[in-house]
């Protein structure tokens, strides 16, 4: 079912359209409408073209949600289940929260990428970006699993600072020749072994295989893997107790 | 006049922003349309708009914008303005009715230049006589407020939607090479006329989204220096700060955004040293003019726009390039909506300003 969204009122029609449909959806001409694919229950998928509001997929629950464009803020906020594609950038906050399902981000992410993503009991969230990340890369961390893959950035580092500020769980991989340094005490740093690189593989192949992307060359670069720092835990953070 | 400061509303707010850096005039309809598309970023408690270029025709004066709660009040203020000013031109600030917008207090608008004598006698430059002016009004005079006193500026806002507040004074019907626009969801303050955004002081203009926990610090700080804060509205003291330093200190707006939107003591510490140096110095001399807290700002001026987020990045902001048009805005759909083929998009990093001057290239940090 297509569905122009100049011609629906706000984001409750639209996504009034989107729940009650029994097909797929393909959402034209989006621009802001919010919260588009709310909780969007596994066997549908929606595509939108334009530019999604913030928290497109927000709650997710087994969807899968397709952007050709740019989205915006939060996107896949608290999302438990499924998969949201994006062939463009990312804003803020990309995959706040979320503790199940998978993120692919085809161009760059904004600040803060998942932000407070947790694990839960079988869940375990995935967000691939494809190019860079901004500032507090996996802020708050405290599971599952964050892949930058610097496609473009390859004379930069393909993040900003402190990231993994107030990690306390989770994998965040880079992949980058350069060095990354003035990481949070809290945070620690090794060249990915090859078992750790088996970990995050399936995703590289996914993501290859969604954009069209050369994958020999994403398999055998260089990955840094950050984790907890169990040596520096943060007892003595905020009281000396 | 009931002013602000009686209660606390928790909160986000919009803001967006157009400039042609040719100086090429457009319709202020198009930055109307922008804001219309972040609706749910704002709550119906204020909107407003700065258009820049809107006067040419009486571009060497001061544009007076005031509200008035009563005709006396009124007669009040234009007996000081009489006073200290030749007012070359006044009326009215033309207004649709509107069922949206309600309760409007009395809106005028004054082209002045001050009375020679008067500014021989005070010693002070044309801007300060002005800008002191302004503030006698807005905390001496009952029922009285200046919104707007820039040249060939002028701001308009109002309780409501942005975009009804933007039909209220038919925005669509002025042109200039910049304009800015606010949608308010107040967070500390009932929301009143004169407390929307754009808070204004001579040719500067701010709109904000954020909320900066530094207020009371800043507000004490900037009132030695003969500012009066009268709203407790966070935005009025940044507009003051950028005031201070760009006006009467001489910074330039790079190293205002260093002084406000300061790096950290850890990045400065990473830096070579003549630029380390250099932010060294600003975060010592200036320390009291740190912002601190989410903020994203346009600011406006006599002859550009500044965009600037804070630090940590708690506020989103997107910036694009379409041929002499630079687009700013809390949203990149808010963009889209003035120009769907945009050539070139980009977020700025927490601290990182843009700055765009008529007839030159686009600052980056």
């Amino acid at each position: 079912m297509n569905v122009s969204a100049l011609k629906v009122g706000g984001f409750m029609e639209l996504n009034e359209k989107i729940r009650s449909a029994d097909s797929d959806v393909h959402i034209t001409d989006c621009c802001g409408q919010r919260f588009m694919g709310t909780a969007l229950a596994k066997g549908k998928k929606l595509t939108i073209t334009g530019t999604p509001g913030n928290a497109a997929g927000a709650y997710l629950n087994g969807g899968v949600i397709e952007v050709i464009g740019n989205v915006q803020d939060a996107v896949g906020d608290t999302m438990n289940l499924g998969k949201i594609i994006v062939h463009g950038n990312a804003g803020d906050a990309l995959g706040y929260a979320m503790r199940g399902g998978n993120i692919f981000i085809r161009g760059n992410a904004g600040y803060r990428a998942g932000v407070h993503m947790k694990a839960y009991k079988d869940l375990k969230p995935v967000i691939v970006i494809g190019g860079s990340a901004g500032s507090f890369l996996g802020e708050y961390l405290a599971g599952g699993l964050l892949v930058v893959l610097g496609i473009g950035a390859e004379e930069t580092l393909p993040v900003g600072n402190f990231i993994g500020t107030g990690m306390h769980g989770g994998e965040i991989f880079i992949r980058t020749k350069k060095k990354i340094a003035d990481l949070p005490a809290q945070v620690a740093v090794n060249a990915a072994t090859q078992d750790d690189l088996a970990r995050i593989k399936p995703h590289i192949m996914e993501f290859a295989e969604l954009f069209e992307v050369e994958l020999e060359s994403l398999l055998e670069d260089n990955y840094y893997i950050l984790t907890p720092n169990t040596q520096n835990p943060y007892h003595l953070m905020y009281v000396a107790n | 006049m009931l002013r602000e400061g009686e209660f606390r509303i928790p909160s986000g707010c919009a803001i967006s922003g157009v400039i042609d850096k040719t100086g090429k005039r457009f319709s202020g309809g198009t930055i109307v349309d922008s804001i219309a598309v972040m609706r749910e970023r704002s709550n119906g408690l204020g909107g407003g708009f700065a258009g820049y270029g809107i006067y040419p025709e009486y571009k060497d004066y001061y544009a007076l914008h005031v509200f008035y709660d009563t005709q006396k009040s009124k007669a009040e203020c234009e007996d000081f303005l009489d006073r200290h000013f030749d007012i070359i031109n006044l009326s009215k600030i033309p207004t649709a009715k509107i069922k949206e917008i309600t309760d409007e207090p009395l809106i005028w608008r004054y082209f002045v230049t001050p009375l020679p004598t008067k500014l021989a006698e005070s010693q002070m430059e044309e801007s300060e006589f002005t800008a002191r002016c302004v503030f006698r009004i807005n905390t001496q005079f009952d029922g009285v407020y200046v919104f707007s006193s820039g040249k060939n500026m002028g701001v308009f806002k109002a309780v409501g939607f942005p975009e009804d507040v933007g039909r209220f004074y038919r925005l669509e019907e002025y042109e200039g090479w910049c304009f800015t626009a606010h949608g308010r969801y107040p967070t500390n303050t009932p929301g009143w006329w004169g407390g929307a955004h754009p808070f204004a002081l001579l040719g500067y203009s701010v709109v904000h989204n954020g909320e900066i926990s530094s207020y009371d610090a800043n507000r004490r700080n900037i009132e030695m220096f003969g500012y009066k804060c009268t709203l407790q509205t966070d935005t009025e003291v940044i507009t003051y700060i950028i005031d201070y330093l760009h006006r009467k200190k001489g910074l330039t707006l790079t190293e205002i955004s260093s002084v406000i939107a300061a790096p950290f003591w850890q990045e400065i510490r990473a830096m070579e040293p003549e630029i380390r140096q250099k932010h060294e110095y600003l975060r010592t001399m200036f320390s009291a003019q740190l912002i601190t807290g989410p903020f994203s700002i346009l600011v406006g001026f006599d002859g550009g726009l500044m965009a600037l987020n804070d630090r940590l990045k708690l506020r989103s902001m997107v910036v694009a390039e379409k041929g002499s048009k630079v687009f700013i805005s809390s949203e990149e759909a808010a963009i889209r909506v003035m120009e769907p083929e945009i050539e070139k998009i980009w977020s700025p990093r927490g601290g990182e300003p843009v700055i765009i001057k008529l007839n030159d290239e686009v600052v980056r940090g």
